[in-house]
């Protein structure tokens, strides 16, 4: 089991501290464990501010983590510096939201594509040819090295952005809402092509956004974050059909359905107020405000991750006795 | 204005035809480049004032190569010795007048317009070498302090804040006292070194002392000139280490100072390149003015400044046109810079450039 498992995250807490005060943290994450097995697709939903972005940067070291521990093919990285960190990323890369600012606008797409290469000295012969033969990877031509990024359209600059990720050849890759900034013509393309990468390259995703059902397409396996932790996590499918979280339930209960008379049919539940401050997270559950089934409980105890089916997860003290 | 642009495009050409026979395949590799190149010769080619700018840059830097050696009488013989009455002799403009030096002479009797050949290229000189020194060190410390943040930022960032609080005149006098004999000490030991600063500023050797003069002053605005660099540029760097491409380069596994270099200098540069044409200006009547005060160098040397300040003790009855003239060409020099500096804002500035771009398209369906 342990074997299987590529990355590990234990406990793991950001807090940022606010400006010009000395005692106030936002606790962006607070308490995420986790695990990814190699060759899945772990999926983490959840609204903005959730703490879903800067889970995908704690995880790849680009911020220091509070607390908690970080274990990627069973070795801590928590620590990582210089070298050691190096090594990491050559192992773990990132696919960022919007491809318009995550590729340097003063550099043309060969050079861009060099940098991990030359920088971790891989082989790869005559570089021209290489880059071609990759470029075909993800659909793009030998004619789009040599152009600079605004030449490119969105969803080709994305597709860029995904080949410098792979270009090392990584085991894992987060992707933080890889699809959100691209017309939803593109974004099933590039989804597409995500999971035609993952089996050629037996990569193992973290996948971040903010739209559920794209999240259960790409995954294997889902966690819902709700205010810098994790409510919900279990296998896509049950999660989808059955969801056990009463915030898990408000936001399928959000997705479009295509069909308006199931539509019509779809017992409304709406979400009431705002997302409390992360500043000042309530007491006990910190759903608990916005959730119309609390109790006392949630009120004082905050609810621990529990298993109440086979690899299913949830925080909610609605399930705490079973 | 097409005659500039066809010309640009031939420079462009030229040096792609050179980059090409090094290394075959630059000019596939580097066509987006070239046609960035193109698209800025373009929207230079379109604004009079940037053309006119750039003539009057052109002209000022080839009268400051060749100046000293065109220059048609050595500025350390004094004609006065020969007779009194060249001293301050007024412009004699054909036709009414002949034989004698065009816009007259100065306090020695040196004719003017060959000594201003002199002062050209100190003046030139000095201008661009503080630039050239003053803006990398405040781009390096800009970069730091923004990219680093925190401690770094603070300590950088006081430290410029000093600088920029005093007062560049003040330091330049104190430096003009003290550092002159410490530098001529240097250049009478090391005869490279003399050479060398004589070639660099068109005068010769003997002058070391002078020398010693404009390098101090030099040093005193090199020392005051960075902060501004450092603070445009940390504050560009701000905005630009947010960037997802900067993280992206973390992954890539670069180095700070790769990152630093490849990644945020080229997104920042162009601001930068805008304010060292504008300060060249600056620099150019800052110097003439330190040598106006007479911290610069003494006689014989014919700086710009210098002259101006030697007039003004018979101005405006016998020597009104020294003034004008060197004036003249002081403002000249610095409008030139600032005209440049203007169009290249335009030119750098991706916003300006859409319309300039979106232009060009319509022009060329015509």
């Amino acid at each position: 089991m342990s074997e299987n498992i590529l990355l590990e995250v234990k406990d793991l807490k950001k807090h940022f501290r606010v400006r010009g005060s000395l005692t106030k943290k936002v606790r962006a994450v607070d308490g995420v464990n986790f695990y990814i097995k190699r060759g899945e697709t772990l999926g983490f939903v959840g609204e903005s501010g959730c703490g879903k972005t800067t889970l995908g940067r704690l995880v790849l070291k680009l911020i220091e983590p509070t607390s908690g521990k970080i274990f990627f093919e069973g070795k801590d990285i928590t620590k990582a510096k210089g070298r050691e960190l190096k090594e990491y990323w050559r192992n773990a890369q990132m696919v960022f939201q919007d491809p318009h600012t995550s590729l340097n606008p003063k550099m043309t797409i060969a050079s861009i594509l060099l940098e991990p290469i030359r920088f971790y000295k891989i082989d790869v012969g005559d570089e021209e040819e290489f880059l071609a033969k990759q470029m075909e990877l993800v659909g793009l031509g030998r004619e789009h090295l040599y152009r600079y990024p605004h030449e490119l359209s969105g969803g080709q600059k994305q597709r860029v952005a995904i080949l410098r990720a792979i270009i090392t050849r990584p085991k894992f890759i987060v992707l933080d809402e890889p699809t959100s900034a691209l017309d939803v013509s593109v974004q099933a393309q590039i989804l597409e092509l995500l999971k035609d990468l993952q089996r050629k390259f037996s990569l193992t995703y973290m996948f971040i956004s903010h739209d559920i059902s794209v999240v259960k397409y790409m995954s294997n396996r889902m966690a819902v974050m709700y205010l810098g932790k994790i409510v919900e996590l279990g296998p896509s499918d049950p999660l989808f059909e059955n969801p056990l979280h009463p915030y898990t339930k408000f936001l399928l209960a959000a997705v479009p359905i295509p069909d308006p008379k199931i539509a019509r049919s779809r017992e409304k539940i709406l979400i009431k107020g705002e997302p409390p401050s992360p500043i000042n997270p309530p007491p006990g559950c910190r759903f608990h405000p916005r959730c119309p089934f609390a109790m006392d409980k949630c009120r004082r105890e905050e609810p621990p991750l529990i298993e109440v089916e086979r690899d299913r997860f949830v925080a909610c003290w609605l399930y705490a006795s079973k | 204005m097409d005659f500039i642009y066809i010309l640009l495009k031939k420079i462009i050409w030229k040096y792609a035809g050179l980059r090409e026979k090094i290394s075959p395949g630059w000019i596939q590799k580097n066509s987006s480049r070239i046609r960035e190149w193109e698209l800025m010769a373009y929207a230079y080619s379109r604004s009079p004032i940037g053309v006119l700018g750039g003539l009057i840059v052109f002209v000022t830097f080839i009268l400051a190569v060749i100046g000293p050696m065109i220059s048609w009488e050595p500025y350390w013989e004094y004609k006065i010795i020969i007779n009194e009455s060249y001293r301050y002799m007024p412009p004699c403009l054909p036709p009414s007048c002949t034989g004698s030096p065009l816009l007259g002479t100065d306090e020695w009797g040196r004719d003017i317009i060959a000594m201003s050949l002199y002062g050209i290229r100190i003046s030139f000189v000095i201008s661009i070498v503080v630039v050239v020194l003053g803006a990398p060190l405040g781009i390096i410390l800009g970069l730091i302090a923004g990219y680093k943040g925190g401690v770094v930022d603070e300590a950088i960032m006081r430290i410029t804040d000093i600088f920029l609080a005093f007062p560049g005149l003040v330091l330049a006098i104190a430096f003009a006292s003290v550092l002159p004999q410490r530098i001529r000490g240097a250049l009478e030991s090391n005869s490279i070194l003399r050479a060398f600063f004589a070639g660099l500023f068109g005068l010769r050797e003997a002058e070391y002392a002078q020398i010693a003069a404009l390098l101090s002053i030099w040093l005193a605005m090199v020392l005051v000139w960075w902060p501004g660099y450092a603070r445009i540029v940390r504050g560009s760097v701000l905005s630009i280490r947010e960037m997802p491409f900067i993280e992206a380069a973390k992954l890539s596994g670069l180095s700070t100072w790769s990152i630093l270099f490849r990644h945020v200098l080229p997104n920042v540069i162009s601001p930068v390149l805008v304010m060292m044409t504008f300060d060249i200006a600056t620099a150019t009547l800052f110097a003439a003015s330190l040598s106006f005060l007479g911290l610069g160098p003494q006689e014989p040397v014919p700086e710009l400044g210098f002259l101006i300040s030697k007039a003004g003790y018979y101005f405006p009855e016998r020597s009104s046109h020294v003034v004008a003239f060197l004036g003249i060409i002081l403002l000249v020099m610095a409008l030139g810079w600032n005209l440049l500096g203007d169009a290249l804002r335009d030119i750098l500035d991706p916003r300006t450039r859409r319309a300039i771009e979106y232009r060009m398209e319509k022009e060329k369906k015509k």
